[in-house]
C-alpha cells in the first residue's frame, strides 16, 4: 500500500442535456488501493466512475466539466485520445460481457488491438499470465479454445477481469462487478480484488455496503449527485462524519 | 323483388337480420331466466348473445356456400342435357357458348334468337328459380333452428363465455390449418405434375442435361434428333444452363446488394444519429415498395443499353440483354431487404458487448469489425440467405432484362435465362396442357421450390442460433 495520489479529480460536474448529475466533485484516488463508491441508486456513482475512462463519451447528451488529473495528464481533456486512455484505465462491467469468441481470444483481444503482442507465443504468455492472475487458469487451462459464453457467470466475470488486466492498465474500474453473481462467486471475486490491488489502483462501485467494507481501503459516499463523505473505509463505516452517511449505512435510507 | 330475396346476397342479408334478432331474443331469454331462478349468470350477458349468434349464423352460412358452389355444375349439367335433346348434333366446342347464352337470355340480358333457345332459357329460369327458392328456405330454416336451439340452452349457469372462447379458438386453428393446407396443396400439385413430366422425360436428362431448348429437339447424344422428332414436337429439357443462369444472376445481385446493404446497415446501426436514422431507414425501405416490373423496365431500358454502350466503348461485344444488367438491378431491389434485416441483427447485439470493446480501448471501427459483426454473424448470414432466395425467385426483372436464350456461360455480359423466365415462357400463350413442354415448367417449379425452401430453412436456423449466444 502506498500513500501517493494516483488520480486527482477537481470540480467535476456532469450534465445529461440540462440535467446535472454530479455537482462539484473533488476527490483524490490513492495509488494501489481499493476505493469504493457507495450510495443509493441514481446518486451518480456509476456516472462518476465512467468519467475516469471517458466512457461517458459514448452518450451523446452527456457533458463532463472539470479536471481529472492522472499524473500530469488531464483525463477530461478532449484532445486526449480515449483509446490510449482506456489502455491505461481498464473497466469491468456490471454484467459479465465476454465476447462471443473463445476464452483465449477474449483475453488476447486487448493486447492485440493495442499492439502489445506481435506473435502467437507472446499472446499465449499474456493470456496465461492474465488468467493465472485472475484465478481462472486452473479452471480453464484445458479448454482455452472453447467459447467463453459457456463459462458460468462468476467465471465469465473473472474472464472479463483477466481481459481487462491483459492490457496491463494502471487503474481498474469496476462497476458493480458482483451484482449479477451468487454469494460464492462474489466472495471469489472479492478475494481477487484484494490480490489485484498490489498491482493496480482499483475503483469499485457497489450497492453492497458490506462489500465496500470488506474490499476497500477508502470509501466515498454519494447522494443525489453530491460527494457527501470520503475517507478511510473503517472510519466511514464506524464513525461517519455526516448524518446522511450514517442514515445510509445504518439502513435508514437507500 | 323475390329474385333478390332468394339470391345469394339476399339470403346473406336475411341471415344477418335473423342473427341480430336471435341476439336480442337470447338476451331477453337470459334476463327472464335470471328473474325466475334468481341466480347470477355465469358469464357476461353479451356472451350469451354471441353464443346464440354463432348457432344462428355459421351453420346456415356454411349451408349457403356449399349449396351454391355445388349447384352451379348441376345447373350446367341440366342445361347440357336439355341442349343435347334440342340440338342432337351440336359440336362440343359450342356447348359452353350456348350455356352462357341461355343464362343471359334467362336473366334478360340478351334476346333469344329462336324459340328453341327461348324455351331452353325458360326451362332453365324456372329450374334455377325453384332451386334458389329451395336454397333460401333451407338456409333460413337452418338459421332459425340453430338460433332456437341455442336460445333453448341459455340458462344462467350455462357457461357461455367458455363455449364462445372455445369457438374462437377453433376459428383461429382453422385459419392456421387453411394456410398450411394451401401450401401442402401447392406442393402436391407441383409434385404430381412434375412426376408426369418425369414419366415422359428421364430425370437424369433433366437434372444433368446441358441443353435447354423446349421448342427444338437437341437432346444430348442424339445430335440428329431433328430427323426423329419432326417439327420440334419434343424439345430438350436439360436444366443445367437455366439453373446456371439463375445462379449467375443471383450471384451478381448479391455482389451488388451485400456490400451496399450491409454497409448501409452498419451506418444506420452504429454511426447515424437517431434523427438521421429515422429518415434514412424508411427511405431505403421505399426501394422495397417499388413494383418489380418498374425495376424491370429500368433494367431493360436504362441499365441494359448503358452497359452495352459502355462495352462498345471499351471494344467489347455486349448483348443489350445481359446478365449484368438484370443482376445489378435485382441487387438494387434487394438492398433494402438486406439493409433492414442486417440493421435489426446488428442493433440486437447488446450494449454490454459494445461497452466491453470500447472499455478495452477499441476504436469504433475495431469494435464493429472485431466484436459486433462477429456476434451478429449468424443473423447476417440468415439475412443474406433470405435475400438469395428472393433473388432466385425474382421473375419480372429477368424476363425484361436478361433474355430468354439458355446459354451455359459464366460471362456476365452474355444474355442468359433463368428458371423463372422459362416457366413464364412455357406457360404463357397458347399451350396444350399435356405436352412435355408445359409439364417441364412444373419440374422447374418444384426444383426452384426445393432450392429456395432449403435456403429459407438454413436462414431460419441461422437466425435462431443467434438467440442463445448473448446470454
Amino acid at each position: 500500500m502506498s500513500d501517493t495520489v494516483k488520480i486527482l479529480a477537481s470540480d467535476v460536474n456532469v450534465f445529461y442535456d440540462t440535467k446535472q448529475a454530479l455537482h462539484d466533485i473533488n476527490i483524490d484516488i490513492m495509488d494501489r488501493q481499493v476505493t469504493a463508491f457507495i450510495g443509493p441508486s441514481g446518486c451518480g456513482k456509476s456516472t462518476f466512475l465512467r468519467c475516469f475512462n471517458r466512457m461517458n463519451d459514448v452518450i451523446p447528451s452527456c457533458r463532463v466539466d472539470g479536471h481529472i488529473m492522472m499524473g500530469d495528464e488531464n483525463i477530461n481533456d478532449q484532445a486526449l485520445d480515449p483509446v490510449f486512455l482506456r489502455a491505461r484505465v481498464g473497466m469491468v462491467f456490471q454484467k459479465p460481457n465476454p465476447f462471443p469468441k473463445s476464452i483465449f481470444e477474449n483475453v488476447a483481444y486487448g493486447p492485440r488491438i493495442h499492439g502489445l503482442v506481435t506473435n502467437k507465443s507472446e499472446a499465449e504468455d499474456i493470456v496465461v499470465d492474465s488468467l493465472k492472475r485472475s484465478g481462472l487458469w486452473n479452471e480453464v487451462h484445458d479448454r482455452l479454445h472453447d467459447p467463453a459464453t459457456g463459462l458460468s457467470g462468476g467465471q465469465q466475470q473473472r474472464l472479463c477481469i483477466a481481459r481487462a488486466i491483459a492490457v496491463q492498465p494502471e487503474v481498474l474500474l469496476m462497476d458493480e462487478p458482483c451484482s449479477a453473481l451468487d454469494p460464492i462467486a462474489t466472495s471469489i471475486i472479492e478475494e481477487l480484488i484484494n490480490d489485484l490491488k498490489d498491482r493496480f489502483t482499483i475503483i469499485i462501485v457497489t450497492h453492497s455496503m458490506q462489500q465496500a467494507a470488506r474490499v476497500s481501503q477508502k470509501t466515498a459516499y454519494f447522494h443525489l449527485g453530491h460527494l457527501i463523505e470520503y475517507g478511510e473505509t473503517k472510519d466511514v463505516f464506524t464513525r461517519p462524519a455526516d448524518p446522511q452517511t450514517e442514515a445510509y449505512i445504518s439502513g435508514k435510507i437507500g | 323483388m323475390t329474385a333478390f330475396f332468394t339470391s345469394f346476397t339476399g339470403s346473406l342479408l336475411w341471415l344477418i337480420l335473423i342473427s341480430a334478432g336471435i341476439y336480442f331474443l337470447s338476451l331477453r331469454r337470459l334476463s327472464g331466466q335470471i328473474q325466475t331462478s334468481q341466480s347470477k349468470p355465469h358469464s357476461l350477458a353479451y356472451y350469451y348473445g354471441r353464443y346464440a349468434v354463432i348457432w344462428a349464423f355459421f351453420p346456415a352460412i356454411i349451408v349457403l356456400i356449399v349449396w351454391t358452389s355445388f349447384t352451379r355444375p348441376l345447373e350446367n349439367q341440366f342445361i347440357i342435357q336439355s341442349l343435347s335433346a334440342a340440338y342432337p348434333d351440336l359440336p362440343s366446342s359450342f356447348v359452353d357458348l350456348k350455356i352462357a347464352q341461355i343464362k343471359n337470355i334467362s336473366s334478360g340480358l340478351i334476346a333469344a334468337e329462336d324459340d328453341i333457345m327461348r324455351g331452353l332459357a325458360d326451362q332453365y329460369g324456372y329450374a334455377s328459380d325453384r332451386l334458389s327458392m329451395l336454397r333460401y328456405v333451407t338456409v333460413i330454416l337452418v338459421s332459425l333452428i340453430g338460433g332456437m336451439f341455442a336460445i333453448s340452452r341459455i340458462k344462467p349457469h350455462f357457461k357461455a363465455r367458455v363455449v364462445f372462447e372455445g369457438f374462437l379458438r377453433r376459428v383461429f386453428t382453422f385459419a392456421a390449418i387453411v394456410a398450411i393446407l394451401t401450401t401442402i396443396g401447392i406442393i402436391v400439385s407441383l409434385t404430381f405434375e412434375a412426376f408426369r413430366f418425369f414419366t415422359q422425360y428421364h430425370p437424369i436428362d433433366f437434372f444433368f442435361g446441358t441443353h435447354w431448348s423446349p421448342n427444338v429437339a437437341l437432346r444430348e447424344g442424339v445430335e440428329n434428333a431433328l430427323d426423329e422428332d419432326v417439327g420440334g414436337s419434343s424439345g430438350s429439357f436439360g436444366m443445367i444452363p437455366v439453373m446456371a443462369g439463375t445462379l449467375l444472376i443471383a450471384f451478381i445481385a448479391m455482389l451488388v446488394a451485400v456490400p451496399i446493404g450491409l454497409f448501409a446497415a452498419i451506418y444506420m446501426a452504429e454511426f447515424a444519429s437517431r434523427r438521421v436514422r429515422n429518415y434514412v431507414k424508411p427511405t431505403l425501405e421505399v426501394l422495397a415498395g417499388i413494383p418489380t416490373v418498374v425495376y424491370g423496365f429500368f433494367a431493360a431500358l436504362t441499365i441494359g443499353p448503358f452497359i452495352r454502350n459502355l462495352g462498345l466503348f471499351a471494344g467489347l461485344d455486349v448483348s443489350s440483354q445481359s446478365a449484368l444488367a438484370a443482376g445489378a438491378v435485382m441487387g438494387i431491389m434487394i438492398i433494402p431487404f438486406i439493409s433492414s434485416l442486417s440493421d435489426d441483427v446488428i442493433t440486437a447485439v447488446p450494449r454490454s458487448l459494445r461497452d466491453g470493446a470500447l472499455g478495452l480501448g477499441s476504436t469504433r471501427g475495431e469494435m464493429i469489425t472485431k466484436v459486433v459483426l462477429p456476434a451478429a454473424f449468424p443473423g447476417l448470414v440468415g439475412a443474406f440467405l433470405l435475400a438469395i432466395s428472393r433473388a432466385i425467385g425474382e421473375t419480372m426483372i429477368v424476363v425484361m432484362a436478361a433474355g430468354v436464350s439458355a446459354q451455359l456461360t459464366a460471362n456476365p455480359l452474355d444474355s442468359v435465362t433463368t428458371v423463372t423466365v422459362q416457366i413464364v415462357m412455357l406457360l404463357t400463350g397458347d399451350t396444350e396442357f399435356d405436352s412435355v413442354k408445359t409439364l417441364s415448367a412444373f419440374a422447374l417449379g418444384i426444383t426452384l421450390f426445393v432450392v429456395t425452401l432449403c435456403l429459407n430453412i438454413a436462414a431460419l436456423s441461422m437466425s435462431r442460433r443467434i438467440g442463445g449466444r448473448y446470454e
